[in-house]
């Protein structure tokens, strides 16, 4: 009837939870499907608001923004740009956030505990989905601008406020470049929102706890009294990416940034495996 | 319950105190640090008597002094304006200073503001002589640090023609203790009338700066009701202005007038230690003004540090903050002399670096190198040659110098570099020489040299030299800094000559795939051109290589990456030794808890206990065991511990003491066994944006167990949801909810079914379907546990029972034990006397009679026999019910508090 374990038949720790169950679980929230479908539709609202405004130039050295209409590539580093500081942060802390907290607020995260689907793998099972949807959710962002703003505004060279221009296949790569760097970068989001998530049963406490964190980190990262304790905060390289729109790609400062973003993760992701690994499950 | 969430919200505040504590602790910080400088500074405006004026009346100076908090005698900088300002734009700088513990003197020049006298362009006799007057006055100030009688610790800052009477007076006045000098010349000369040609004389006037200039120094005092054209100007300097401006050439006269305005003259006798700021974005005094000066200083052995920064005369990054603390960092240095370490690093502003992460527009970035390059004792720079290509071309010089290209305007040069280089260029009027595509990246910091080769149609010859950057399109090309080094040959012969010209000092960034491009143009607005026309043939000259300097750059202090990398090798492998570490005690754990002489025995609970973190003890010594084929219920008050006890029994509760058995197998959190169980507890929980039906598949899938050991459509039988296992679970009554719970926990037929509270929600017919599941159920050798705080439910459902209260076993055994054999009932009845004799005749004991009926026990006979025995002896019977004798032993066990 049972191994020397005392399991069920057919029963192996290793075999729960699998990841495409998890990821079925979670494709079908309403939520899910609202956020990517909101980043599919972003580019579209981004690029009607281009074709509305009257071409206004600033005095100014020109940054992304007044080089967005200017081909399908510099739309979509705008709208990578623009979502960065905020947008991407929200998407990322909602699917890393809320995946175990939902669960508790559901009481469903204790049929899956007494399954059982062993604590350790829950956890890692549940972050490594909402890893996946955060990475998709980052993929069809810069996809869909692509595409959009190809509609829109044509293929062309990337245009750098530098005064670089990029052909394609560069372009592309750096595209790549950018969107691999923000993985890492949003892993620490990631992290953050997944530790509070464990902590708390409030779906949306967890997500908001997380941003606001991350708002802190920001607003804080604004001091320049700080000097150089500023660099020691996770959100202190997030705009690395820039560097990839020099005429080589500078890679010092998302080095720095994926180091730091690595870190905080590691000890983020050790608190929460060690907090819930521990708990009392209440909910 | 509510000292559980006491105790929760207790550890959470905790965290929330903890957080708010560092948050506290930054923010003391930053109050810490703003408030650190603002010692009350305390003003004295004074009327300072200085030498006569030009035209030999007396003159006073208009001063203030800003004296900061405290008794100690202070450290004293004089802080001097610029052409055309007053006293009051230096109040920033000095209320800073004053706040930071220096005194702060300001003044208006002589000329300027509400002070007398005329200018006459920082002369000795006249600006200089004013400056040394003032130190006297610190000399003696009670409040100024003195080195001797008479002569204070003072240092001199200022920009541009403060800047220049700050060297003058250095170089002067031998009490100067440190100068900062920002934005100024070297040799007015070279500023007003530059020559970048090496050894070719006097150069280009620099028609609209000089014109600005006198514009602003002309306009009339505010005494002086009539305006002449000099205005404020002394008769000589108005004189050679009006020359200059007519002829455009530097006559020896000018020359000398210039002269003694210019440092240049005094640098050897400078001893006081310099920091030289030079703006980047400054058509006015380039940086090659500030390494004139720096050159000059150091020769004699002065400490010099030279910043580049973004701005200038022409506008650009201001970089206020930064070369403010830059400033009061030499002040520290070398009048507080605080001990800090001597910093002579060269500083240059790159503008274009990357892009700024606020805005995304092109930021500038601060590099340093650990000196100023070609200073005596540090290292040469790095030359690159670049080979330039171009044939001899032709550049023609119109007719009054119009129409003229535009590269800078006075003040206006970075907003021209934004408007795009198109303005730079008309056609027929320069030359290209461009180079071949960078193979990388070469970062220029100073001054490229090329040696070119002109004819002129005339004897002489005036071009501007500029070096572009020329994108990999071609097309796109950029001027840095706007800037063009304008050269004037004269007495050239008809063959021409060969000149090395030096072009504008930058600090720019070529991208790898980018031309340089040489560019040799016959006019430019700003500077005053020939007024016949001329033709000019201009060819590359000696090894057509333009040679470039680069300063190997480091990027301004960061965190350096080392320690970040420290960080991280610590973090990580910490992260990842707990992990494994956790493994490995949860695997000794799993193995460790095997008792295979209980394996058959699905549930042995042995001194089991549960405190809660503040103390709340929810279950004490419990101990019991449930054999296969039981139903269990477990009976209690709310409160009394059962769903504690159950989650334990599930591993999602750690016990504080004792263990539970399934099957032998110790239970932990996740422990395998409990694939054998199956669970309702404390509700039910479903996904509930997902039908009945995908909710039990996706729980099933997450068991990883094959699909078909789920009994799926079993299972769903016993819910009884119909077709309502295709909607949503948010769309379900509780009762639904319930059903589906049970036949989630049913999912695979575990050997163990453990309920908790299973009939709450459904209605009786529900109910009494569900005792007949249940029953079925543990007919096939399976065991279920139901808890229940409800007497009839256990009594009708269960073969054995457990009863606890406050968390302790109150008795244990079947549920016939606990009521007994017999059987009571409860009689209401007319006449309870006569009653209570009939049912004594058949036999009846326990008989106690009250006003309504009578309660006694069978035995043997039936209550049917007993009805019918009252109701033929007349009897009026209304009711005739089974007493419960649970409910009684019940309430005896766990007393009356409860009921």
């Amino acid at each position: 009837m049972s191994d020397h374990t005392g399991a069920a038949p057919g029963y192996r720790p290793s075999g729960t939870l699998g990841l495409r169950v998890e990821a079925r679980r979670q494709l079908a929230r309403r939520r899910t499907q609202l956020t990517l479908g909101f980043l599919l539709l972003l580019p579209l609202l981004l690029a009607g608001a281009f074709e509305l405004g009257s071409a206004r130039t600033d005095p100014g050295a020109p940054g992304l923004v007044d080089l967005a209409t200017s081909g399908a590539a510099n739309f979509t580093l705008f709208a990578l740009f623009a979502s960065t500081g905020f947008l991407l942060v929200v998407v990322v802390a909602l699917f890393a956030g809320d995946t175990v907290a939902a669960e508790a607020s559901w009481s469903s995260l204790r049929y899956l505990l007494a399954t059982p689907v062993p604590r350790s793998r829950l956890l890692r099972q549940k972050f490594l989905v909402a890893l996946g949807f955060s990475a998709l959710a980052l993929v069809l962002l810069p996809v869909a601008s692509l595409l959009v703003g190809w509609a829109f505004f044509g293929w062309a060279p990337v245009r750098s406020p530098l005064g670089l221009t990029l052909g394609t296949p560069q372009a592309l790569l750096r595209l790549a470049i950018i969107v691999g760097y923000l993985a890492v970068v949003m892993l620490f989001v990631a992290a953050l929102a997944f530790l509070v998530g464990v902590y708390t049963d409030a779906p949306l406490g967890a997500v908001g706890g997380a941003v606001l964190l991350v708002i802190v980190s920001n607003i804080l990262d604004a001091v320049t009294a700080l000097g150089t304790l500023r660099d020691f905060l996770p959100t202190h390289y997030q705009y690395a990416w820039v560097d990839a729109l020099g005429s080589t790609v500078t890679w010092s400062g998302m080095a720095r940034g994926a180091i730091s973003s690595l870190a905080y993760s590691a000890v983020l992701l050790l608190l929460a495996w060690r907090h819930f690994l521990r708990k009392d499950i209440l909910s | 319950m509510g000292a559980r969430l006491r105790g929760l919200w207790g550890s959470r505040r905790r965290r929330v105190i903890s957080v708010l504590l560092v948050l506290a602790v930054v923010g003391a910080g930053i109050t810490v640090t703003a408030l650190a400088g603002s010692a009350p500074v305390r003003r004295e405006v004074l009327s300072v008597p200085v030498g006569p004026g030009v035209d030999g009346r007396p003159v006073r100076l208009d001063a203030t002094l800003f004296l900061p908090g405290g008794a100690a005698r202070a450290p004293a900088v004089v802080l001097a304006h610029g052409f055309g300002g007053t006293k009051d734009d230096e109040s920033a700088d000095a209320l800073d200073l004053a706040r930071h513990g220096f005194v702060a003197l300001t003044y208006s020049a002589r000329g300027f503001g509400h002070s007398g006298g005329q200018i006459s362009l920082d002369s000795e006799r006249y600006e200089v002589a004013d400056a040394r007057r003032l130190i006297d006055l610190l000399g003696r100030r009670r409040e100024v640090l003195q080195d001797g009688p008479g002569d204070p610790r003072v240092g001199f800052a200022g920009a541009s023609y403060g800047g220049a009477l700050s060297l003058l007076v250095a170089g002067h006045d031998r009490r100067v203790d440190a100068i900062v000098p920002s934005i100024t010349w070297n040799d007015l000369g070279q500023a007003l009338f530059p020559q970048f040609a090496a050894g070719a004389g006097g150069g280009v006037f620099k028609r609209l700066w000089a014109g600005l200039f006198f514009g602003v120094g002309s306009a009339p005092a505010a005494k002086q009701p009539a305006a002449t054209p000099c205005g404020r100007f002394a008769a000589d300097v108005c004189a050679a202005y009006q020359q200059a401006a007519t002829a455009g050439t530097l006559t020896p006269a000018i020359r000398d007038l210039l002269k003694a305005s210019s440092p240049a003259t005094v640098l050897g006798q400078i001893k006081a230690p310099t920091l030289l700021i030079q703006g980047e974005t400054d058509s006015l005094f380039p940086l090659s003004e500030a390494d004139a000066n720096a050159r000059g200083i150091a020769a004699t052995g002065t400490p010099v540090k030279v910043v580049w920064y973004g701005g200038g005369h022409d506008g650009g990054a201001a970089e206020t903050g930064r070369l403010r603390t830059l400033a009061r960092g030499w002040f520290d240095r070398y009048l507080r002399r605080d001990g800090s370490p001597a910093d002579t690093r060269f500083e240059a502003t790159e503008v274009s670096a990357g892009l700024s992460t606020t805005d995304s527009a092109a930021a500038p970035t601060v590099r340093t190198a650990p000196g100023y390059p070609g200073l005596p004792g540090r290292p040469a720079t790095r030359s690159v040659r670049t080979s330039l290509s171009g044939e001899p071309q032709i550049v023609e010089s119109p007719a009054g110098g119009s129409p003229a290209e535009v590269t800078s305007l006075p003040g206006l040069g970075a907003a021209l570099g934004a408007l795009g280089a198109g303005l730079g260029s008309l056609p027929g009027q320069d030359a290209r020489f461009d180079s071949t595509p960078l193979a990388r990246d070469f970062r220029l910091v100073g001054t490229p040299a090329v040696e070119v080769h002109i004819t002129s149609s005339a004897p002489d010859a005036t071009v501007f030299a500029k070096l572009y950057d020329v994108g990999a399109d071609g097309a796109s090309s950029t001027l840095p800094q706007q800037l063009a080094s304008p050269v004037r040959l004269s007495g050239l012969p008809a063959d021409g000559r060969t000149v090395r010209i030096s072009l504008p000092a930058v600090v720019h960034t070529f991208p790898a795939g980018h031309r340089m491009r040489l560019v040799v143009s016959s006019t430019d607005q700003a500077y005053a051109l020939p007024q016949t026309a001329r033709t000019y043939r201009v060819s590359l000259a000696g090894d057509r290589a333009m040679v470039s300097p680069s300063v190997p750059l480091q990027a301004a202090a960061g965190v350096p990456g080392r320690l970040l990398w420290a960080i991280a090798l610590v973090a990580l492998p910490v992260a990842v030794a707990g992990g494994w570490m956790w493994r490995r005690r949860k695997r000794a754990v799993a193995i460790a808890g095997a008792d295979t002489s209980l394996a058959g025995v699905p549930l042995v609970i042995t001194g089991l206990g549960k405190a809660y973190g503040d103390g709340f003890r929810a279950v004490s010594d419990l101990t019991l065991r449930v054999e296969r084929g039981q139903v269990v219920g477990l009976l209690g008050p709310n409160g009394a511990g059962k769903t504690t006890t159950m989650r334990m029994m599930l591993g999602l509760i750690r016990p504080s003491e004792g263990e539970i058995r399934v099957f032998g197998h110790r239970v932990s959190a996740g422990a395998p066994v409990l694939s054998r169980v199956g669970a309702l507890i404390e509700g039910p929980g479903f996904l509930p944006h997902l039908s009945g039906r995908a909710n039990l598949e996706l729980f099933w899938r997450a068991t990883g167990r094959p699909a078909a050991d789920a009994r799926l459509d079993e299972a769903l039988d016993i819910a009884g949801l119909g077709s309502d296992v295709e909607r949503k679970v948010r769309k379900y009554s509780h009762g639904m909810r319930q059903r589906l719970a049970i036949a989630q926990a049913m999912l695979g037929l575990p050997e163990l079914l453990v309920l908790d509270e299973p009939t709450d929600g459904l209605d009786p017919p529900q109910i009494r379907e569900m005792r007949e599941v249940l029953r079925t159920y543990a007919g096939d050798g399976r065991t279920v546990l139901i808890s229940s705080h409800l007497l009839a439910e256990v009594e009708q459902t269960c073969s054995h029972c457990v009863v606890m209260d406050h968390g302790r076993l109150i008795a244990h055994g079947s549920v016939g034990e606990l009521v007994g054999a017999s059987t009571s009932v409860a009689v209401q009845v007319d006449d309870p006397g006569r009653a209570a004799a009939i049912a004594g005749g058949l036999g009846a004991t326990d008989i106690v009679t009250s006003a309504t009926g009578v309660t006694l026990t069978l035995d043997g006979t039936g209550p049917a026999a007993l009805l019918r025995a009252l109701v033929e002896a007349g009897l009026a019977v209304s009711q005739l019910a089974p007493q419960r004798r649970l409910e009684q032993a019940f309430l005896s066990l766990v007393g009356d508090g409860h009921e």
